[in-house]
Order: structure tokens, then sequence, then C-alpha cells
């Protein structure tokens, strides 16, 4: 396998980041976001398993749109996100399959998990009403007291939690 | 939208957001990579949409801020929190992940709509938690606290020094950060 390129440094990354969202605020009206496009494709899911339970559900019928769930801004971000993040692993030679894990852990566990932690996301993201790029960054950007809140709380518990979950990623 | 998120995409990536080890290792206290990038963007975004404000530029009352649910956010970040260390991701960084080979981000995501769909499920059960404790529609550390706007800035400044210097010392003393060359080669 060749040799991949280093990162940026965290300082370049977040500068840059910075100006992402200072631009799409001033383009858009609003920071960038990440959950809004997995709560919309949930609801539009449950749409064609059962149209009655998802336009009955009191959450879900509210993110229901003719146009589906890639008419809306943030599909386009997500879109945008996999292209940016594919165009930055195929040029420094990151891009490669994995499932990235501990080195003592097998891959089927690591899966799991995976999929564990994925569901608390999806609940507390729909709790919170946003996540670490919606409400944290975007929520911070603008000094939301919301979002420091969050942000309290999600580097507490994942602190907490670490201490559990570490034997996963050694 | 689709060049911004472009950008987003690729800064996550060359920052080394998109790899959950990377990601876990900020929850060890291993590799600050995840504080100092989020705080470097908050600030920078932060600080120039304060002096677009002030320059007249961009009126901060046309941009989108979000109403405070103090107990709803506070239990969805710790929810997340737990998500991201045991999970390995965010819903952001999960598309990175998944964008980048990561099979386990296919797995992350497909958890996220389930939660989404649990939180749907019982959304009639929790709906005194998701509407507990709101604040002030647009509420800022600065209404909240009565301090002005740029000294909210100077103390966030202020804690992201105190952050870099502390986690850099604490990178330093652990072996430096997770490379992406030890992402390959699969040890750290």
């Amino acid at each position: 396998m060749t040799t991949p390129r280093g990162f940026l440094s965290p300082l370049v990354a977040g500068l840059g980041l910075g100006a992402t969202l200072y631009l799409t605020f001033l383009l858009a009206g609003h920071g960038l976001g990440a959950h809004g496009f997995f709560r919309d494709l949930t609801a539009a899911l449950a749409a064609w398993a059962s149209p009655f339970w998802a336009t009955e559900n009191a959450y879900l019928s509210t993110f229901l749109d003719e146009k589906g769930p890639l008419s809306t801004w943030v599909a386009w971000e997500i879109a945008g996100v996999a292209i940016g993040a594919l165009a930055a692993s195929l040029a420094t030679r990151r891009f490669y399959f994995k499932i990235e894990r501990g080195a003592g852990t097998a891959p089927a566990t690591r899966l799991v998990f995976a999929l564990c932690g994925g569901t608390l996301t999806g609940l507390g993201a729909a709790l919170a009403r946003g996540c670490t790029s919606g409400l944290g960054l975007s929520g911070g950007a603008v000094l939301s007291a919301g979002a420091f809140v969050f942000l309290l709380g999600f580097f507490l518990a994942g602190l907490l939690a670490a201490l559990f979950s570490k034997r996963l990623w050694r | 939208m689709l060049g911004l998120g472009a950008l987003f995409g690729f800064f996550l990536e060359a920052g080394g957001l998109g790899s959950p080890r990377k990601l876990t290792a900020q929850l060890s206290l291993r590799d600050w990579t995840v504080f100092k990038v989020m705080f470097v963007a908050i600030m920078v975004a932060a600080v120039t949409l304060y002096l677009s404000d002030l320059t007249g530029l961009l009126a901060a009352r046309q941009l989108k801020a979000p109403t405070p649910f103090y107990w709803a956010m506070a239990a969805g970040g710790a929810l997340l929190g737990i998500g991201m260390a045991v999970g390995g991701y965010c819903p952001g960084t999960s598309v990175v992940g998944l964008f980048t080979g990561r099979l386990d981000a296919l797995f992350f995501i497909v958890g996220m709509v389930g939660g989404v769909f649990l939180f749907a499920n019982y959304c009639g059960e929790l709906q005194g938690l998701f509407f507990a404790g709101k604040g002030a529609e647009r509420e800022t550390l600065a209404s909240l606290t009565g301090w002005p706007a740029w000294l909210i800035l100077l103390a966030l400044a202020g804690i992201a020094w105190t952050g870099f210097r502390l986690g850099s010392r604490i990178e330093t003393r652990d072996g430096g950060v997770i490379d992406a060359l030890n992402l390959q080669q699969n040890r750290e």
C-alpha cells in the first residue's frame, strides 16, 4: 500500500472549516448541518415502509416532503461532504477500504458497536434538534447558549463513556 | 450548498476527523485534534460573524440561531458523546468515514436511522424532555450572561488557548497524535 499523505495541522483544518462555516452563513443565512439529512431520510424510509404510520407520527410527519429527502439544502450539503471527503482522501492516498477499529477488536464486534453508537447518536440528535455540526459548530458560531450546553454534554458524557469503550480502540 | 458541503467534507477529512480512531482518541484525551479543529472553527466563524455584524456586512439577526431547550440539548449531547465513544462517529463525520472507505461508517449510519426511528416511535413519551427547559429564542452566551459579545469571544479564545496548550502537552507526553500513516498501519 502506498504511503498516505499526512493530515493538515488542526489549526489549518480548523481555519478552513471556520472559513467554510462563515461562508455558509454569509451565503445561506444558516450554518452547516448533518443530522437533518438523516432525519429526513428516516422520515422518507418510514413513509415508504408504512405511509399511514409515517403521516400519523407527530415527529416524522413534519419532515415529510413530497419532493423527497433529496430536495433540502442539507441533502445537497451532505452530497458535497461526500464529494469533498472522497476527493481529499483520493488525492492524498488516504482512501482505502477498511473496518477501522482497534488492533485487538474483531471486525464483527466493531460493526455491532458502530450500529449501537449510531442508534444512540440518531436518538440524541433528534432530541437535541441537531448534532455536532448543526448545533455544535453552527450554533457555536453564533454563540448560541443551547449549542454550548450541547457541547458540554457531548464532551462530558463522551469522556466518561470512553473510560469503558477504550478497549474497542486499542 | 454542494460546494460548501464539499469544502466541509474536504477539511474534515484533511484534518483527520473521518477516522474513528482519531475521534475516539480525543475522548480518551490522547489526541486533541477534535477539540482543536472544532474550537478554531467556532472561533474563526464567530469572530468573522461578529465583525461582519459590527461593520454592517451581515446582520446577526438574520442568521439562523437555535432556541435553547436546555434539557434536551444536554441529554442529546450526552447521547452523541456516548455514541461517538462507542460508535466512533457523529453524523457529519460518518459521511466522511463512509466516503473514505470505512465500512464501519455504513453501519453507524444505519444505526442513526434506527435511532431517529426510535425517537419518532417514542416521541410521545419523550415529549416532556424534548420541550423541557426552553430558553429565550436566539439566546446567546452574551444575552444569557449579560456580557458583551466581544468579552464572550475573548473568554472562548482563552479556553481554546488553554485547551491547545494542555492538549499538546498531553499529546507529546503520550507519543504524538494518531497520524495517517499509523492509521494505515493500524498501530499506535
